[in-house]
Parts: C-alpha cells; structure tokens; sequence
C-alpha cells in the first residue's frame, strides 16, 4: 500500500478529474463539498486549466453546458441545496444531449437542511432532477478510491453516451481520508463532430439545442433517448455482493450506508444468522438482476439509508414484491450504526424472514 | 456589380418576426459585421429564450440555444473552453435584464471576453406581451393592464446605465434601430463591440432599443415613432462606457 | 487480525485532526487499511472537534467509530461524552492538565498525562496532543522510529518542516512520561 496515498473524498474526485483530462470546473462555495473546488483552485492555474467561482449554482451548470458543447471535458460540483438550483442546467444538458459531470456530496434536507451526510437527494438523482423525461448515469462510491474511480468512469461513460453522469456521494465520503491509489489507464477521448467549436467554413453548422417545438420530433428525440438509456442499463449497470450466495436476509445499501451495513452483516454472520448485503453502484441505471436472483433464496431484504426510504422502491421493483422489504434508515444528517443494522438484521431472522 | 445580397453569416431561410418588428434588421447587422470581420467560421452565437429564441436557425455559425437568461453564462463556458474562438449572445430584455441579470452583471464583472447585443423592446413578446423589466412607467402590457405602475412593480431597468458603474465593463453603447442615421449607427456599434473582443479588450455590450408593434398595439410606423417619442426619451442613445478610448484619452 | 479504532476528540485548534492524520499515515505506512473521518462544520470553528480513525489488517468497513479502542479526550466534555463509549478493555488517554477529574470507568485502562503543561515547560505549545500521541505509541508498541518518522514527513506540511524536531520531542516526551 506504499504506494498510495492518504486523501479525502473531495480531493481524491478533483484529482481523478484531473487525471480524466478535465480542464474546467465551475463551481460555487457550500458545504460539505468545498473542498473539491479549494481543490481546483489550486491545481488548475498551474496546469493551463479554468477555475471559476460562479456567480451562482445555476450560472455555474451553465457554465458547464458552454464547455460541453464546445466539446471538452468539465464538471462541476455542489451539496443538495445547490444540486436543485442547477436541476435546470441539467435538464437542459439532458435536452441537449450534452455530456459532464455533476457531483453531489449530499447533505440533510429539505431546504436549506443541515450539512450532515445525507442520501436524501437519491429520488432527485435517480429520476433526473430536473423537468422531462431524462436520466443521469449515477454513479455511488463507497470508499475514496472509488470516489477517484467513478470519477474517471463518469467522464468516460458521459462521453461514450453523450450524457451527464452524476457521482452522488455523502458528507462523510467527501470529508473521510482513506488510502488512494491514484494510477490510472485513461482511455482517448472520443471524437466530438456535433460541438461547437466553429465551422472553419467546411461544414454546416452546428447546433447546440433542447428545443424542438414539433411534438412528433420531440417525441422521435425522447423515444431515441430512451433506446441509448436501455442500452445502457444493459451495459453499465455496476453493482457489488457480499455474502450474499446462501444469504436469507439481504442488505441493500449504497455508499456510506453499505460500509456501515458490512461491519453489520459481519456480526450476523459470527452469530450464525446468513446475511448479506447488495451494494448498488450505479444507482441509474439501477442493478436489477442481483435483487431478482436474491430473491429466489433471501426471505427479507433490508434496505439501509439516510433518508426517509427512498432506494428502497427501486428494491421492491427490483425484485418485484416477491420478498418483503423493510427500511431501516436515519435521516437529516444521522447515520445508521451497525448495531442498529444488525438488530434490524436478527429481527427479521427471528421472524424467519416473512413478515 | 451586387449592390445588396443577404450577409453569408445569415441563412436564407424565412424568419418567423412578426411584421414590423425589427429583430430582423438587428440579424442583419450582426451578420454583416461577421462577414466584414470575416470570422462566420470562428464564431459560435448564443441565442436566448424570448421571441429570438431560434436565431439558431438563422445564423451560419455555430449556435447554441440557452436556458432563460443564462446566455453570458454559457458563453463564458464557450469563451473559456477555447479563448481564440468569437463568442456573442444574442439577448432580449426578459431574459438579459430580469431572469438573467446576475449572469449580465458577473459576466461584465469578470471582464469577460464576449460580445453581447442586447434588444431592448419593453416588453416580453414571445410570450405574448407582459411587462418587461424595461417596460415604461405607465406602459400598457398584459400583466400591466392599468399601465405599469412604479409604486406597485418598481422602475425599469437602464441596462447601460447599471453597467457603467461595473468597473469590469470595456465597452457600452445604447443605440436603436428605428431609422437610418440609427441603423447606421447601431451597426457601428455592434462592430465596435465584436472588434473588441477580437482585440482582447473584454465585455462589449450593445443596447438596442428595438420595435414590437404586435405587443404595443400599434403599426410598424407607430412603433417607430414611439421609440423616438417615449423610450429614447426614457433610455438616451450613446456611448455609455468605453474604457480604451477613456484610459487613452488620459 | 486485529483492528484498532480511534477517537480523538477535544477542542478545536488542539490539534485533534492532526493526531488523526499522523496515526492514520503511521497505519498506511505500516501496511494497514486505515481511515480518517473528521467532525466537519462549524463546530470547528472554536467548537468541539473529534475524528474517528481506524487502523486495520482488514479493510475498514463503516470509518465511523462510535465504540473506540482508544479514546483520546483533550477536554472535559469530549470525556464527559465519550467515555462510556469505549470498548471494555480500552484504553483513555487523557490530558489531565485540562481535565481535572477522574475517569469513573473501571473496565478500561487508563492514561493521565498533564499534555499541555508538558507541553508548555517544554516550549511545545500547541503539541500536546502530540505528547499524548507518544504515550499512544509507547502503550500499544507502536514506536518504531522509521514508521514514526516518515509518518511525521507526511502530515507536517512542506514548508513547516521546521517544526518536524518539535513534533519529535514531543512525541518523545509523551513515550517516557
């Protein structure tokens, strides 16, 4: 491990972005995601790069949306209150097929909340956030070396399917330091045709646009949009298992909510009760297959969250109602302890399962 | 011998102005500058939301339509992805002066490096004639039946005014386009405002105080002549910022 | 296999984040899995300030320590608020020159050292909690002077090396109190 390094969250994603070939960032101050652009500010002076404070969430997306469609690659990030008032912004990228990253390092809300972790904002990341039919490819990390990891990934896929990927994160995974190893193989950017970047006189031109007052090419649009989001979900879909072969009560949980859930299905396991635990990665397109598979031998999903119970619908579809499903969560900035996970855990063992 | 053709920079596809309404005669301006500059195939426009929401269709150049108001911030984006690139927002009052008016205002602040013609007509025409944050006192829009009232809805914007006093502005100009001598001028200032951006001199931006017959309920001859009776009066023609020629002056 | 979970807590500015790093890059540099989470907001700001650190041979699941192996209190209500919540067998270090009383627990080991007083005769101001982190280190046999040493290199930032020989005495001073 001598080769890695200590990091936190924040930095390990400015860094990956970096290393991903990402030259501008815009971004404006709050908490608890500062430091990816403290970050920025440093780095990107010394390496030719743009740093630029907004003005706003929302002059910031924008901001985004002007280097997208001149064809390089640029991000921005923010926490739950500032990820809504850039929700335009990213419906109009969605609208206009433009790719980018996003990241969310969520804390409590809603309103202004409170800035504590969060996994509040899964409803808004996962159905799109903004208005009309869209999706963003999100992407949830549960250590520093996945934030750097899905960083990278997130500007691949975004560029591979011309479409904004989000890594939705949490306070605690933005401000942990973990070891991070920072190596990376990063593939060539594709060709951009479609950016604007001027004729040169040799082409038409280019447009850059999400609005098409014909509602049979809209619809023609949102259908082709949908066919690239099937295939997608198809290939993409990232999700991690634990324990779960002869599992029969299975954990569903992502980021900071899945560490806590392992040390919990730990302590099942040394008391002889088989659980398990599914770690979605990407968290849209949502992984189906492990929950479907499950269900043929786990009698009782647990879905853990910091929220109100928000994943926990995409387990029920997942696996279509045919194992109960009950939440064990904390909100507004509170996190489930593994004891709490565990007690949920030899509940739903004591009942043998079935409610 | 030509003695008129259509700007190359504009495309040969009928626009969707109304009668009367002068936002084709600003489309051709902007057009003959890039021609005369020669930079059609450097250039990427930016169209707003309002009634010149599909510019996009009518420039040669590159295009990117915006969200309502954000065009300066999107053409930062542009501008600072690739500085060698020609970058204008084309921008109405709605969107330049009420919903976007922080992006107007930090874009100036910041000095950025773009060229903004802004057309100011008093009222929101796409959407079918509301009060505009430059609507006059006691002007009749849709959501100003009873005439814009100050005391009820506040005073409208002096777009040039406001900006002279960023000091990151370079250059301000308010012209209008609802005669010749004006015309003339107001390509003169449009092509001051794109020459400096070409020179690296920063924030250009061109008030044009324009027509909208439909919305103000008069014909195109009326509406000229009420630019000349009630918003020059309100909104003065001139020069309002031009900070090479001051610090040269000095 | 084993696992040690930390605790640092006191106020801010006594350097609680600081004694996170320096165990959590020991532990990397000693070929552990290791994790550092802080308290974050403005509690910081003149507030109370705590980090969870975990040094493990396995990978760490949740970083949040909620049950410490070792507790560090630099203040009395970071004791009056955690001490119960250290494992049975743990171990308090406490900097009795800001704590007056006595931990009630008698199910855990128990470390008194006048950090900040230490520190201050010794003209270390400010190093008290890297006086505790000697007594840390000599208690769990941590003190290898390589590991130590390259762990110091990575927290004290570039342009404060200076201050690496103070950091040194003090954690000296802490392993022989």
């Amino acid at each position: 491990m001598a080769d890695k390094v200590l990091m936190k969250g924040n930095e390990a994603i400015a860094e990956a972005a970096i290393t991903a070939g990402c030259r501008f960032y815009f971004g404006y101050p709050i908490t608890p995601q500062t430091e990816i652009a403290a970050y920025m500010a440093k780095r990107m002076p010394k390496i030719g790069g743009t740093f630029l404070q907004a003005e706003s969430e929302i002059a910031a997306i924008n901001m985004v949306y002007g280097v997208a469609s001149a064809g390089k690659r640029v991000m921005t990030s923010s926490s739950s209150p500032g990820i809504s008032l850039k929700g335009e912004g990213i419906s109009y990228m969605a609208g206009s097929d433009l790719p980018g990253l996003i990241v969310n390092v969520q804390r409590g809300g809603p309103g202004l909340g409170g800035i504590q972790p969060s996994q509040s904002d899964y409803f808004q990341a996962t159905r799109g956030g903004g208005h009309g039919d869209y999706h963003l490819i999100v992407l949830a990390p549960a250590s520093v070396q996945e934030m750097a990891d899905l960083t990278i990934k997130g500007f691949e896929l975004a560029d591979k399917y011309r479409m904004m990927a989000m890594i939705l994160a949490d306070g605690t995974m933005g401000q942990m330091m973990e070891p991070v190893s920072l190596d990376f193989d990063i593939k060539p950017e594709p060709e951009k045709p479609w950016a604007t970047t001027g004729t040169q006189m040799k082409r038409p031109h280019n447009i850059i646009n999400s609005l098409s007052l014909v509602p049979e090419e809209l619809e023609e649009q949102n259908f082709k949009r949908y066919e690239k989001y099937a295939e997608i979900a198809k290939n993409e879909t990232m999700y991690e298992e634990y324990m779960m072969d002869d599992a029969e009560i299975a954990i569903a949980a992502f980021g900071i909510a899945a560490r806590v859930s392992k040390n919990a299905v730990n302590e099942a396991r040394k008391k002889g009760i088989k659980a398990g635990l599914i770690r979605p990665i990407t968290l849209w397109p949502f992984p189906k297959e492990p929950f479907m598979k499950a269900a043929d031998h786990v009698k009782q999903f647990i879905s853990v969250e910091l929220s109100m119970g928000q994943m926990i619908e995409d387990v029920e579809l997942a696996e279509q109602c045919r194992r109960p499903v009950t939440l064990c969560n904390r909100a507004g900035g509170m996190i489930p302890s593994p004891e709490m996970v565990l007690a949920a855990i030899e509940e739903a063992a004591k009942n043998g399962g079935a409610l | 011998m030509i003695v008129f053709e259509r700007p190359h920079a504009l495309i040969d596809v009928p626009l969707h102005y109304c009668p009367g309404c002068t936002h084709g005669i600003v489309h051709r301006l902007v057009a003959e500058v890039i021609d005369e500059l020669g930079i059609e195939g450097n250039t990427i426009g930016i169209a707003p939301v309002g009634c010149s929401v599909m510019a996009y269709n009518y420039f040669n150049c590159d295009m990117i339509e915006a969200a309502h108001g954000r065009a300066p911030a999107v053409a930062t984006g542009v501008k600072r992805a690739d500085p060698s690139k020609f970058v204008f927002t084309y921008q109405g009052d709605g969107d330049l002066a009420s919903i976007g008016m922080a992006e107007t205002v930090h874009a100036a602040a910041r000095n950025e490096n773009i060229s903004i013609v802004f057309i100011n007509n008093a009222i929101y025409g796409m959407t079918g004639g509301q009060m505009a944050p430059t609507s006059l006192p006691g002007q009749i829009t849709q959501t100003s039946p009873y005439g814009r009232d100050p005391k009820l809805c506040g005073y409208p914007i002096k777009v040039c005014e406001m900006l002279s006093q960023v000091d990151g502005a370079e250059y301000l100009e308010r012209v209008a386009v609802n005669n010749v001598k004006n015309i003339r001028n107001a390509k003169k200032a449009i092509k001051k405002a794109f020459q400096n951006q070409l020179d690296g001199k920063g924030f250009s931006l061109v008030e044009v105080i324009s027509s909208c017959p439909t919305n103000w309920g008069l014909t195109p001859q009326n509406a000229l002549k009420w630019i000349d009776e009630k918003m020059i009066p309100y909104y003065p023609l001139g020069v309002y910022k031009d900070r090479s020629a001051e610090e040269a002056a000095k | 296999m084993s696992t040690t979970q930390f605790l640092f807590a006191g106020f801010g500015g006594q350097g609680i984040l600081f004694a996170g790093k320096f165990t959590a890059y020991k532990g990397l540099i000693d070929n552990k899995h290791v994790s550092w989470l802080p308290s974050y907001g403005p509690e910081m700001r003149g507030g109370t300030a705590n980090c969870s650190v975990i040094v493990s041979d396995d990978p760490v699941g949740s970083p949040i320590v909620t049950h410490p192996d070792v507790l560090v209190a630099m203040n009395l209500p970071s004791l009056d608020r955690y001490e119960d919540a250290v494992v049975p067998g743990g171990t308090i270090f406490v900097d009795s020159t800001l704590i007056e009383r006595k931990v009630k627990r008698t199910d855990v080991t128990v470390k008194y050292i006048p950090a900040t007083q230490l520190a201050s005769e010794n003209g270390l101001t400010t190093l008290a909690n890297m006086i505790i982190m000697g007594s840390i280190l000599q208690a769990t046999g941590g003190y290898n002077e390589e590991s130590v040493n390259a762990a110091l290199a990575k927290v004290v930032s570039a342009r404060h090396q200076d201050l690496l020989e103070f950091n040194k005495k003090a954690l000296d001073i802490g392993a022989k109190y």
